[in-house]
């Protein structure tokens, strides 16, 4: 059941993603650069994205359980510390170099594109890079639940 | 600054937006989760992960989306400038900075954003800041 919605979930991300423009690199690029001609595309999407997101995660704040069952688990983490912004800055410096972030990254290996085929496996080393420097590191466990 | 209109499209993206706000309320609401895009690649890829199966469940639905988006209006596959070396090292960086900053743009951008958490909106001007800052350099200073 839970897979059978996070299938559907996936589907509707990934189409929103397609419709949106933000799986195609230029137009997130475009966004990004400021001092270029600037495309506000990506504010809008995100514009979009939260008019629906703001309501659904203050219902789900209200609930202990999810309809299909288990809790809601909503990030605990509160303090805003260096893992957070450092990891953030790393970040943004990829998704600046190609105009890609995690989701149009897999949206592009639907597309079999090889070019998000090489972004994807270079994007798993990098996520499996920092559970290593984690363990290392001892910075406070990363948590595997997302923001 | 100047607007690229010919490339402006205000509508697709905030009805793209929406269907991306659709399915991160049908997972927190239906399952419980967070759509991050970033934790979900990252959990699923963590062997010890229990939680891995419906986090594969979702990157195939991901996966799947562009063969229904090329049926259902003939989305073009994306183009992307980038040659190999810069996509590898641009996957690396995203992949590590997105674990260690516990979010990309779906988890803190959508997610983090939506539910007003400070951590989001620092981390949101943090990779928005950099993004910025990186294609200046990419485009107006080294190019």
């Amino acid at each position: 059941m839970r897979n059978g919605l996070a299938l559907v979930v996936g589907l509707i991300f990934g189409l929103g993603l397609c419709l949106s423009g933000m799986s195609e690199p230029s137009k997130v690029l475009g966004f990004l650069d400021l001092a270029g001609a600037w495309d506000p595309s990506l504010a809008f999407v995100m514009g979009g994205a939260i008019a629906i997101g703001a309501p659904a995660f203050a219902l789900a704040r209200r609930r202990r359980v999810a309809w299909l069952g288990g809790d809601v688990e909503l990030p605990k983490t509160r303090g805003i510390d260096a893992p957070l912004a450092l990891g953030a800055l790393i970040f943004g410096v990829g998704w600046g170099l190609a105009g890609v972030c995690p989701a149009p990254g897999v949206v592009g290996v639907g597309f079999l594109s090889p070019s998000a085929m090489v972004f994807v496996a270079a994007m798993a080393v990098g996520m499996l890079a920092s559970r290593l420097a984690d363990l290392r590191l001892r910075l406070p466990r990363i948590s595997t639940q997302d923001a | 600054m100047t607007i690229d209109w010919a490339h402006f499209t205000p509508f697709s993206g905030l009805a793209g937006g929406a269907m991306i706000g659709a399915a991160a309320a049908l997972l927190i609401l239906g399952a419980g989760r967070i759509m991050g895009a970033a934790g979900i690649v990252g959990g699923a890829l963590d062997g010890r992960d229990r939680e891995a199966a419906w986090r594969w469940s979702l990157i195939a639905g991901l996966a799947a989306a562009p063969s229904l988006a090329q049926a259902f209006w003939g989305a073009a596959a994306p183009t992307f400038t980038a040659g190999w070396p810069v996509l590898l090292v641009s996957g690396l960086l995203v992949g590590f900075g997105a674990r260690l900053g516990s979010g990309c743009t779906s988890g803190h951008g959508v997610c983090g954003l939506s539910r007003l958490s400070p951590r989001s909106f620092v981390a949101t001007a943090l990779f928005m800041g950099a993004g910025f800052a990186t294609v200046f350099v990419v485009r107006h200073v080294l190019a």
